[in-house]
């Protein structure tokens, strides 16, 4: 960390990731439980619902994007939560590196563990709920971009609720109001799947979150950062 | 310009702008909010379609078009905080999000109570209430992050990231629920268009949307004029206000 | 005015209670919304006044006319 000074910032980025990466395989907890809280979810809608697979194969897009909703709440949550306690945030801050990008690695660590992850096994989830496999690729497609889009987002909240008492329901309730063009984003994705239409206009409205995301919410992220760095 | 700015900066020079506005902006709020009620009330004709009930769309659409404009000020007073580090700029922002959140939650009953005689439910998921709801989280969200923080020059420059983050939303999230809604749309649904509207209807409801702003900035002169007065309570140029009373 | 009577503008052929309901709860948050923050003023105000008084510290020559 402290010989990032002198380096490119390329180099700075891969090093962050990789510490990143591995202290989540240190507590491999951090990664699995979102998953199973998605799992969990997804099997409490049939059992409220009943059984039906034609129902439940109707309800599938909304019930999988809003529980991959909440998942993503969980893993905003937690992240820039121990860098403040130990003090590497304000590392971070002190860089040579700007912050709006030395913020990025964290994100790109955490989104390969929790948004990539999901993703590749959404397809599993969504068979349990009756989907088709012929939309797996669409549904993959639209989780890969909507939860780096809602992690970016979430980072926002996340930056500026880090250093509050009880942070976690007053992240809640700052983005997921923003998250709604994600939610029906998605979820047109998948529907227009599933009835033979075309999903990529849906798709590309996701991707040009996804980059708009990338543009704009770093600046966000490195202010709200700062201002709870300043407590 | 920065002679403008400066001044904005100065609390007594904003603090006697207060004094001087409120005087005479409070009564011209108070009688066009009376004059437009009472016009849109007895004078205007009903509508053919809705019947009486269309009366509400004098409270209705000046409180969502207010509450709407009212984020963006918020917003703007935001950068200001933000960028220029005036002070000011965090009262009025903070005076404002409690105001906007206020004429949300009208714009959000006016339009339940609309809706149970036109469409025989007091909830629809339209895409206009839909957005308005939406709208009312970020207001409510911007209050409770402002509330968190004990440092409060740390909540407003918190809350400014907040909101310039909700402006550039807040189209994408209108645009979206329109699309949304557009897909979904019920069939038996109809809103008489806007664009018919009659210029008899029409003139009262632009009385009370002008009226409706001017509620807007006497509240938020009002809260700023509050705050201010006590922010600045041990300040000489306060006290001799006070005593020269 | 449009309505024939009292009444008639009171019923709004079935349609008033709505619209008077949706008045009058618009009216009730705008009164609190004008009346607090004036409330919160005069009692800044008077805690300015009743200080200064204590104090005993004239700001400002402003002497003559406090004294009044």
């Amino acid at each position: 960390m402290t010989e990032a000074r002198d380096i490119d910032i390329l180099h700075f980025c891969r090093s962050q990731t990789l510490r990143h990466l591995m202290l989540m395989v240190r507590s491999p907890s951090e990664v699995i439980n979102p998953l199973l809280f998605f799992l969990l979810v997804i099997v409490l809608f049939p059992l409220g619902l009943g059984p039906d697979p034609e129902q439940l194969s109707l309800l599938a897009p909304g019930i999988l994007w809003v529980v991959a909703l909440l998942s993503n709440l969980m893993i905003c949550m937690r992240l820039f939560v121990d860098d403040l306690e130990d003090g590497s945030l304000e590392q971070l801050a002190m860089a040579r590196v700007p912050l709006s990008i030395a913020v990025l690695p964290q994100l790109l660590a955490s989104w390969l563990a929790s948004g990539l992850l999901l993703s590749l096994v959404s397809p599993i989830f969504g068979l349990m709920l009756g989907l088709p496999l012929e939309v797996a690729p669409v549904l993959v497609a639209s989780l890969l971009m909507g939860t780096a889009i809602m992690l970016l987002l979430g980072a926002v909240g996340a930056a500026l609720t880090v250093g509050v008492q009880r942070g976690g329901i007053l992240l809640a309730l700052l983005i997921l109001p923003l998250y709604v063009p994600i939610l029906i984003a998605g979820t047109r994705a998948l529907n227009e799947a599933l009835q033979g239409g075309d999903p990529t206009v849906a798709l590309a409205l996701l991707g040009a979150g996804v980059t708009g995301g990338l543009l704009l919410a770093p600046l966000a992220i490195a202010a709200g950062v700062r201002v709870s760095l300043e407590l | 310009m920065w002679r403008i700015i400066h001044q904005f900066g100065s609390p007594p020079w904003v603090y006697r702008f207060c004094d001087k506005v409120i005087p005479w902006l409070m009564p011209i709020t108070i009688v066009a909010l009376l004059v437009g009620s009472v016009w849109g009330l007895l004078f205007a004709p009903t509508d053919y379609k809705q019947g009486d009930s269309y009366r509400i769309i004098y409270i209705h659409v000046p409180a969502a078009v207010v509450a709407l404009a009212g984020y963006y000020v918020m917003a703007l007073a935001g950068l200001v905080s933000l960028v220029w580090r005036v002070k000011l700029a965090d009262t009025a922002m903070r005076a404002a999000a409690p105001i906007g959140a206020a004429y949300t939650a009208i714009a959000l009953i006016t339009g339940a109570i609309w809706g149970k005689p036109t469409w025989g439910a007091w909830w629809v998921w339209d895409a206009r209430i839909t957005s308005m709801l939406i709208l009312f989280f970020l207001y409510v969200g911007v209050i409770a992050l402002f509330e968190a923080y004990e440092n409060k020059s740390a909540a407003a420059r918190a809350c400014a990231v907040l909101t310039l983050v909700g402006t550039v939303n807040i189209p994408i999230i209108y645009k979206s629920v329109d699309w949304w809604y557009s897909l979904h749309q019920p069939a038996s649904i109809k809103f008489t268009g806007e664009s018919a509207i009659d210029p008899s209807m029409l003139y009262p409801l632009l009385l009370m949307i002008g009226a409706f702003y001017c509620l807007f900035a006497v509240t938020v002169l009002l809260n700023m004029r509050a705050e201010l007065a006590w922010n600045h309570r041990d300040a000489s140029w306060l006290k001799q206000l006070v005593q020269g009373t | 005015m449009y309505f024939e009577s009292l009444a008639a503008l009171w019923d709004m052929d079935g349609h008033g209670i709505y619209v008077w309901l949706a008045y009058l709860l618009t009216m009730c948050p705008i009164i609190v919304m004008v009346w607090l923050p004036i409330k919160r003023f005069r009692q800044h105000w008077r805690w300015i006044e009743a200080e200064s008084r204590r104090s005993g510290i004239d700001v400002g020559g402003a002497a003559g006319e406090s004294a009044r």
